[in-house]
């Protein structure tokens, strides 16, 4: 081989490689531009036109103008606070409830549910099968006044002739709870099938007790789990308005309802939008906070698994 | 044999049902309200759609400039709600009132029972009629209001009426929809039928008859009243109980109101600010009394719910009307305005009413109904008397004296109505 000869190979390889580097870098971006083109056309575009909306004045009969009257965000949390932090309490409410109800519920299938893992799964999603207008409207009508269950309770005396569950806080709490709960159940679920079962078994060769195997192994490894069940109940809990307006009362209004109104039946477009975008400031700033107590490595783990 | 035909052998006309029942529940409601995202909506979403022309000022010359160019057409199309005109019993698309108007005039009726609710209706036109096109529409029903066909006036989209086109709207209409506040003059609109506002209530709960409005306030009652949360019912309804008139009450009446208002809420008396929902709780008892629209009740009562009534309270309360009006840009306008003559001839006035059965906005139309009755036989005259013995068809003189329109507000005055009274249900 010539000296030329070789020299040509040499940069033909070091072309090849360059190429090769190249398309290695540009990859990612092609995997990513899809979805990133659909998140683009589907989600930053409506959320523009939506902070721009919030921004005008105006009203339905003469028209909206394009302003920069921020003015509206101050006025919509001073008239609506107290649905904002209404919603936060409830949606925190939820949350901790669907833990304490599902989190044995999951450990109890993927520990012991043996082969049957799949039925019980299926069972617990078995009611989200029908629409979930028509069971929280159902719940309105079993829990009536008078209906089936309390109209029974009254006539045996066992509660007050006064008593009732529908136009009251707990019951657009536990309506929420209800609705959500599946939310809460499956990521726990993934999360504590996930962990491995030697872990546990070498913790018991180390004399941990049932106790220590449970905090020190099976809870800290389900964190992730936790974290994903509260980002998929907290939130959509916290902007519900279907639950508050069939199961609640006077003062039982969230923070959906409202944007529900504002939007549709007063058409104030910029104080829906507005409330809206404060809604989910204040979700996110709250997210944020709870990724860095619970750690980002968990997080990550979370949003990974 | 249009009449007997109509009536069915069973106690009470399937019609009084399908008539007396609010068609105009879902207006607010909740939830068609996610998928009715208008276009008006979008639109103004769009970054700042610029105003409509402001209520434009139509001289007398220019009405009859545009009505000496319209002339008699083959028919028109006309947008209506779903059952709200009489109907062949053995044809549901066919219906005799209209089927007359075409054997007098020659004029056919496209009936399109498109309207489900003003808010969405008017979201569907407003962008059409904004850039000055036709909505394909020659008459349409719309409710009275600022929100609703108010809109419509303000933006200059209605065409004004020629009323020596409509003598019999002069000789016959009630005196209730003559010159109404939401349209002085009649300029743009005549009346279609109207309804009341009330208290349903059911007595063997209450244990009393309800007759005022004081009675929603009193403590007996506590956790059992429901209210509407409607921006333009609730505080209409408040106004009128309180002895002012909705229709020219002032801000300082309106603080009175409100007032009360939150009186009632802050003392735990309201159950619930409903929507539309406010039947069920109150045919299942978890109300005793609650704000009512004449035309469930009467529903209620014909499907089983038999203990419930229903009450204008003695001190007032509200009408509505739902109006005919011709659109912009209307093809066939000439059509339009013989049908709106029509419609208050007092034959045809009574067809309508015995299929109808809210409020006619022709009293007169009372001795054909009548008369129908006594030609008829069994069930089928009982229900025509018990129609002509209405009160909620043929309203009483002190009905209609105790019972006010919605007021007429400013584009001005929109905000500072819906600030002072939105807070009361929206919590």
């Amino acid at each position: 081989m010539s000296t030329v000869e070789a020299v040509e190979a040499r940069s033909g390889a070091r072309r090849g490689r360059r190429t090769r580097r190249l398309r290695a870098t540009l990859a990612p971006y092609g995997l990513v531009l899809p979805g990133g083109l659909w998140l683009a056309i589907f989600f930053v575009a409506p959320m523009v036109a939506m902070l721009l909306l919030s921004l005008q004045t105006g009203n339905i009969i003469s028209g909206f103008q394009q302003t920069l009257h921020v003015a509206t965000y101050e006025n919509v949390v001073r008239t609506y606070h107290t649905e904002l932090v209404r919603s936060l309490v409830y949606g925190l409410i939820v949350s901790a409830v669907t833990i304490v109800l599902a989190y044995p519920m999951a450990y109890w299938i993927a520990f012991h549910g043996g082969s049957r893992k799949s039925t019980y799964l299926f069972l617990t999603l078995l009611p989200f099968f029908v629409s979930f207008l028509i069971r929280t409207l159902s719940w309105n009508f079993l829990l009536a006044d008078n209906g089936l269950i309390l109209g029974q309770l009254k006539s045996w005396g066992i509660v007050s002739q006064d008593f009732h569950v529908l136009a009251t806080p707990f019951a657009v709490i536990a309506g929420l709870t209800y609705n959500f709960f599946p939310f809460m159940l499956l990521p726990l679920y993934v999360a504590l099938e996930r962990i491995d079962k030697s872990m546990v078994e070498a913790a018991t060769d180390l004399y941990a007790g049932r106790t220590q195997r449970f905090l020190r192994i099976v809870l800290p490894l389900s964190i992730p789990g936790v974290f994903a069940g509260v980002l998929l109940v907290f939130v959509p809990a916290s902007s519900d308005f279907i639950n508050a307006s069939i199961l609640g009362g006077t003062n039982t209004t969230m923070i959906g309802n409202v944007i529900q109104t504002e939007y549709f039946t007063n058409n104030d477009y910029p104080s829906a939008s507005a409330l809206a975008f404060v809604l989910m400031a204040i979700l996110l700033i709250g997210i944020f906070a709870y990724a860095r107590a619970l750690g980002t490595k968990d997080v990550l783990e979370a949003s990974a698994g | 044999m249009l009449m007997s035909d109509d009536l069915e052998p069973t106690g009470i006309d399937p019609a009084i049902i399908r008539g007396l029942s609010a068609r105009r529940v879902t207006r607010r409601s909740l939830l068609a309200g996610a998928g009715s995202l208008g276009a008006a909506a979008l639109v103004s979403a769009c970054g700042g759609v610029s105003g409509v022309s402001k209520k434009s000022k139509v001289s007398n010359g220019a009405v009859q400039s545009y009505w000496s160019k319209q002339h008699k057409t083959p028919g028109f199309v006309f947008a209506s709600w779903p059952l709200y005109i009489d109907v062949n019993p053995h044809n549901r698309s066919d219906h005799p009132s209209l089927d007359r108007f075409t054997r007098m005039t020659g004029m056919k009726v496209k009936y399109e029972e498109v309207i489900q609710d003003d808010d969405s209706f008017i979201g569907k036109i407003e962008p059409i009629l904004k850039v000055g096109q036709s909505t394909g529409y020659d008459l349409v029903i719309l409710e009275n209001g600022p929100l609703y066909i108010g809109r419509l006036m303000d933006a200059g989209w209605l065409v004004p009426l020629d009323h020596s086109k409509l003598p019999n709207f002069a000789k016959y209409a009630a005196a209730k929809v003559k010159n109404p506040s939401y349209d002085p003059g009649n300029k743009y609109t005549v009346a279609w039928q109207s309804g009341f506002t009330g208290i349903g209530y059911n007595p063997k709960l209450t244990g009393r008859e309800i007759t005022s409005f004081e009675d929603l306030f009193d403590p007996k009652f506590k956790g059992k009243v429901g209210m509407l949360a409607d921006i333009m019912e609730l505080p209409s309804f408040a106004l009128n109980g309180m002895g002012y008139d909705s229709e020219t009450a002032t801000e300082a009446d309106w603080k009175k109101a409100r007032d009360k208002l939150m009186q009632q809420k802050n003392a735990g008396m309201v159950r619930k600010y409903y929507e539309q929902d406010y039947i069920q709780d109150l045919s299942r008892g978890n109300t005793w009394l609650s704000m009512a629209w004449s035309g469930d009740i009467f529903q209620a009562n014909a499907s089983g719910a038999k203990d419930l009534k229903f009450v204008i309270p003695k001190e007032g309360g509200n009408i509505w009307t739902d109006n005919l009006a011709i659109p912009k840009g209307a093809a066939n306008a000439f059509d339009a305005i013989t049908y709106m003559n029509y419609v208050y001839e007092p034959r045809a006035a009574a067809i309508m009413a015995e299929g109808i059965n809210y409020i006619t906005p022709v009293p007169s139309c009372r001795s054909y109904v009548r008369s129908d009755a006594a030609k008829a036989k069994g069930s089928a005259r009982q229900t025509l008397e018990y129609i002509a013995d209405n009160p909620l068809v043929f309203p009483t003189a002190d009905e209609y004296a105790h019972t006010h329109h919605f007021p007429n507000l400013t584009s001005a005055q929109i905000p500072v109505w819906e600030n002072m009274f939105e807070p009361i249900y929206q919590s």
